[in-house]
């Protein structure tokens, strides 16, 4: 507590109230004062209520007419003092205001005009009568600080003219608060390591919290939603004994991308359209593995392992043909061929990007992220299939699944998921799911018993919903708002996700 | 996947019930296409017929008119009996030049005896060409069909190429005679160009263009292009030759079956197709077509009903194929087999697979029971290594208090190099053939594209702005199978009003300690234990002169040390080049180092 703020107190207890700081306390700076009285009633000392008015000073002008007497009586005196006076001389005489002051006696009817262009008292003036000065006057008003006194119009004029200077007064009412009294222990704000150090805590006041309040913001890193997501992703797959695949590999071959897939040479998916090729470097090698590759060409071109093939001229060169991956399944069957060199039950996933060679909008990018497990084991059945989807999605919160017959080149059966949403009222899909075909399987030496799922989603997709971002460009990309980031919450799989 | 309208009226009295929406999706759903949209509320308002959009399998050409679609259901409702499809004795040939080996080889033709259209079923041969056209003929590439009055035409057909001049006629809706060279200029004209236009390029560069012609020389069809004026059929047309052109025979055979399997309905003698004699002695392909002949699978019945998890006797498995038009009857010569016999409109049928398929579909994939849950218990599940480094970049990074961003991994080439102040040398960056914009010219060979791209969009950001991303860079690697490989990279970024450089650094020594690695003051030949440290590297054009330099790790005591990255004072010309108006620092990592 400052030892003005003290001096308030006192006085607040002599005087039981200060009508005016400016009276009471008429040397101190009215901002010292504000925040003073506003640290008073921080802590209940003091009640206080500020009043701003305007007051006026002299400037020099005016200060000199106070003490001097007005331009126009100036005037007054040196024509009584030479009986006339010539025009050209007021302002050798009486300076640059001589001319305000000849204006002024001329309007009050003090002086007239000769013929001979001479200044002389008016007859009003003859005979040694004095005028009153009136603008001293006024000016003594405002030093005795009687302006309330005079009219609004006269004191304007005397803006006007310069002669006072308007300033703004700040003024305060003080009453005594609930906590009143002198003494200087202040309510503390927070407690301090010294306080507990030196246990003066125990003595101290401390001040009411607000607890209607946010606190300050965090600094703090974040990351990215999507990877959010895909964490959640990751920890399903994990928990349920399946192991991420090495999916580093953007660019593909048209072998493992397409003719591995069982997806033929003149498929609508290997269009220019569609699929984005590389320019540079040109051309691929081939699998080592030729057993593999004449397998891919006999059942494509006419048949193999039951099947009767698309029958047409399938060609290496095709194979040679590089790309961007369009699907993440490519590394899942060069890992299933892996597998036929010693084939048995396998669990496998990936969460990694991809490319389509698509039109931007607000649902399509030419890069998103595919979401895909791999299960390969001994005899499994459709149904067995279904409820390990029901098993999988289980684990994101997602329930009640139905699964449509649907077509995809390298899985027969083929099955869209679908699962009800409550906010769009129907049936929406949530993934794709299939058993890889054997034109896929079988060349690669894997025994025709071992039965491989496959399913398949976007990560975006969940992603949109979770955080109801409504355009994809504004999740992955460079135009994410970094706010969007800093602010999203955990991304929780099973809160609700699909309500 | 294709979208088929098809006249709701039409089709439900074709099924025989009037389904509500819901039912009717309900039904596909079941079947395995999917009902898009129901036009009804639209077409009320426009006095319209109200037409249901399908979406069908890409392989299921047999349900590309509604023709095929009501068939299907119907068979799959039990309503119905697959058609028994025959054929008449051919009364005419179709001779295959040998000239058309350069350019188009192959060609199969049919006629359709007695015809009656209506003005929606006429309406359907038209749409379903083109629905061929645009699937499996791709375009008109693979397989181009013509049909023709043939009443204003007379077999025997003759199918050659000849020389562009050397063929004139007048085309389908037409007045003036072309030569077929003038013609392809006049469908290239901009106001064609979405029509016609767009086929041209398949025989445009060829010195001989295919050509149908018929006994009196008239021309038929300029195939892949368009059939002449004066064969063009109608609604009144009673005889229709089909003539197909083709550089895949196998599709040619798909398409004409298809065509003539929905269209035969509404002749006389229904479901009776009158063959052409192909006469093409060069290649070997003289035959009689469209054939007929139905192909049989044979299934084995364990195998179904190991897949499909059931114990289905063969005439519960048969009666479930049934609803799919395959028709099943028990081998005589083995008791675990089906020989399955399929229809000529189901040319997807490849493998037993695809008769099990059918076989869990006809049961319903909502009956099948779900077996015992597949065990979880033999399986140890382990994370890839490297998402593991980078996982421990990414929580390092976002507990210093750097936001994660994920831009994308293609860009232009300028942002890539010139924006960056560097050459390409061409040893380095995979480069994209058919990008639809210039956003997608390569594949990035380091983060810093996207990273700057990012604070340009979120220059409104409070300063500084911080933000860093673990992603994937492609480079070339003439010795790999794939010619290129990804490098999993760390980059992080200061952008504000002073540089922050000192704030990198900090940031890449907090980084540093995370993966247990000593900053080494006294680096290089005095030193020989695992740290790392950073020597300025005027070379790197990126980043302010003097301003720059390259980080070097020593894995462990006395190991080669290798440059992992490199960082500073982003030079003011890349600011501007990005449209950043703000300093910044940057660091970047090879990620796999840490592996």
């Amino acid at each position: 507590m400052s030892a003005f703020q003290l001096d308030v107190l006192q006085q607040l207890n002599a005087l039981g109230k200060i009508d005016s700081t400016l009276a009471t306390f008429p040397k101190e700076d009215p901002q010292d004062i504000l925040s003073a009285l506003s640290s008073l009633n921080a802590h209940g000392k003091i009640e206080y209520t500020r009043k701003d008015s305007i007051q006026y000073d002299l400037s020099e002008e005016g200060k000199d007419i106070l003490a001097n007497g007005s331009h126009e009586m100036k005037l007054v005196q040196l024509i009584k003092d030479f009986g006339k006076l010539k025009i050209k001389d007021v302002n050798e005489k009486l300076g640059p205001k001589g001319k305000v002051g000849q204006a002024r006696a001329f309007k009050n009817g003090w002086i007239v005009k000769s013929k001979e262009n001479e200044l002389e008292l008016s007859d009003k003036l003859q005979g040694g009568v004095n005028p009153s000065d009136e603008t001293k006057e006024l000016l003594h008003k405002i030093v005795d600080k009687k302006d309330s006194e005079i009219n609004a119009k006269v004191l304007a004029d005397l803006k006007k003219r310069k002669l006072i200077v308007p300033k703004k007064v700040t003024d305060f009412v003080i009453v005594k608060g609930n906590d009143f009294s002198l003494d200087l222990n202040k309510l503390e704000t927070d407690i301090t390591a010294d306080m507990i150090v030196s246990g003066s805590y125990k003595d101290l006041k401390f001040k009411p919290y607000n607890f209607n309040s946010k606190g300050l913001p965090v600094q703090s890193g974040a990351l990215h939603p999507l990877n959010k997501v895909r964490e959640e992703f990751r920890q399903i797959f994990f928990s349920m004994g399946f192991t991420e695949m090495p999916t580093s590999q953007y660019v593909e071959t048209g072998f493992w991308n397409f003719d591995a897939l069982y997806v033929p040479q003149q498929h609508p998916a290997r269009d220019l359209q569609d699929t984005f090729y590389i320019k540079d470097p040109s051309k691929s090698d081939l699998p080592e593995d030729r057993t593999y590759i004449e397998n891919i060409k006999a059942v494509h071109e006419n048949g193999k392992f039951d099947s009767i093939g698309y029958r047409y001229d399938w060609k290496e060169e095709e194979c040679k043909k590089l790309v961007l991956r369009t699907h993440t399944t490519a590394i899942s069957a060069k890992m299933l061929h892996e597998l036929s060199k010693d084939p048995k039950p396998t669990r496998l996933f990936s969460i990694d990007r991809v490319f389509r060679n698509e039109a931007v909008d607000a649902t399509h990018l030419a890069e998103f992220h595919q979401v895909e497990g791999v299960l390969a084991d001994y005899n499994i059945t459709l149904g067995g299939l279904i409820s390990f989807m029901e098993e999988f999605f289980a684990k994101m919160g997602v329930t009640g699944l139905r699964f449509k017959p649907t077509y995809n080149p390298y899985t027969e059966p083929s099955m869209e998921i679908y699962s009800w949403h409550e906010g769009l009222g129907k049936w929406v899909e949530i993934g794709n799911s299939g058993m890889f075909r054997p034109e896929m399987l079988e060349p690669m030496g894997l025994p025709r018993d071992l039965r491989v799922l496959g399913w398949g989603l976007s990560l975006e997709r969940p992603t949109m919903i979770k955080y109801k971002v409504q355009n994809i460009r504004e999740l992955l990309g460079h135009k994410v708002s970094l706010d969007f980031i800093e602010n999203n919450p955990a991304a929780r799989l099973d809160e609700d996700l699909y309500t | 996947m294709p979208t088929i309208s098809v006249n709701k009226q039409q089709l439900f009295d074709q099924i025989g019930k009037n389904y509500t929406t819901d039912e009717f999706d309900e039904l596909c759903f079941q079947f395995g296409i999917e009902l898009d949209e129901d036009t009804t509320e639209d077409a009320l308002k426009n006095n319209e017929e109200p037409e249901l959009k399908i979406e069908i399998g890409a392989n299921r050409y047999d349900l590309l008119c509604i023709e095929g679609i009501a068939q299907s259901l119907n068979e799959y409702l039990e309503r119905a009996e697959t058609p028994k499809y025959k054929l008449s004795k051919p009364t005419t040939k179709l001779f295959i030049d040998p000239s058309t080996e350069q350019i188009r080889p192959y060609a199969c033709a049919a006629i359709l005896r007695n015809i009656k259209f209506t003005k929606y079923s006429y309406a359907s041969f038209i749409a379903l060409q083109d629905k061929l056209h645009s699937n499996i003929c791709r375009n008109r590439t693979l397989v181009a069909v013509g049909t023709h009055d043939l009443d204003s035409i007379k077999g025997p057909f003759y199918y050659k190429a000849l020389p562009p001049r050397d063929i004139s006629f007048v085309p389908l809706n037409q007045t003036k005679e072309f030569d077929s060279a003038e013609l392809m200029e006049f469908y290239k004209q901009p106001e064609q160009k979405n029509n016609l236009g767009r086929f041209v390029h398949i025989i445009e560069s060829s010195p001989a263009y295919p050509v149908i012609k018929d006994a009196n020389d008239t021309v038929c069809s300029l195939p892949p292009i368009i059939n002449s004026e004066h064969s063009k059929i109608s609604l009144e047309t009673k005889n229709i030759f089909i003539e197909i052109t083709a550089t895949d025979k196998t599709k040619a055979e798909i398409v004409l079956n298809q065509l003539v399997a929905m269209f035969s309905r509404y002749c006389e003698d229904q479901f009776c197709v009158e063959p052409v004699e192909i006469v093409s002695e060069h290649n070997g392909q003289s035959r009689i077509t469209p054939n007929f002949e139905e192909r049989t699978v044979d299934t084995s019945i364990s195998y179904i009903n190991s897949a499909l998890g059931l114990e289905q006797s063969p005439e519960q498995i048969a009666s479930c194929l049934k609803k799919l038009s395959l028709h099943a009857t028990p081998s005589k010569t083995n008791a675990d087999v089906l020989n399955v016999k399929l229809p000529i409109t189901r040319p997807d049928v490849l493998h037993p697979c695809d008769v099990m398929e059918d076989a869990a579909i006809g049961y319903g994939y909502d009956n099948l029971p779900k077996g015992t849950k597949l065990s979880n218990a033999n399986f140890i599940a382990s994370a890839l290594p490297i998402n593991k480094v980078a996982d421990i970049f990414r929580i390092a990074s976002s507990q210093a208090s750097w936001l994660e961003v994920m831009p994308l991994t293609l860009c232009s080439h300028d942002e890539n190099f010139k924006f960056l102040r560097l050459e390409d040398d061409g040893s380095q960056v995979v480069k994209l053939a058919n990008p639809k914009t210039l956003e997608y010219q390569v594949v990035r060979t380091t983060l810093l594209p996207g990273i700057l791209k990012t604070v340009k969009e979120n220059r409104k950001h409070s300063l500084p702005i911080k933000v860093f991303e673990t992603g994937d860079a492609v480079f070339k690697n003439d010795k790999l199978e794939r010619k290129s490989y990804n490098e999993r990279h760390w980059g992080a970024i200061y952008a504000g009003r002073t540089s922050g450089f000192e704030i990198i650094q900090g940031l890449l020594g907090k980084i540093m300690q995370t993966f247990r690695t000593e900053w080494l003051a006294d680096y290089g030949a005095n030193s020989s234990g695992r740290g790392y440290w950073t020597e300025q590297d005027d070379s790197l054009a990126t980043y302010f002169p003097g301003r720059g330099a390259s980080i070097f790790f020593r894995t462990r005591e006395g190991e080669q040390p290798k440059k992992i990255g490199h960082m500073g004072v982003l030079h003011p010309e890349v600011m501007n080049n990005f449209e950043i108006p703000y300093a910044a620092s940057y660091v970047e990592l090879n990620a796999e180092a840490f592996l």
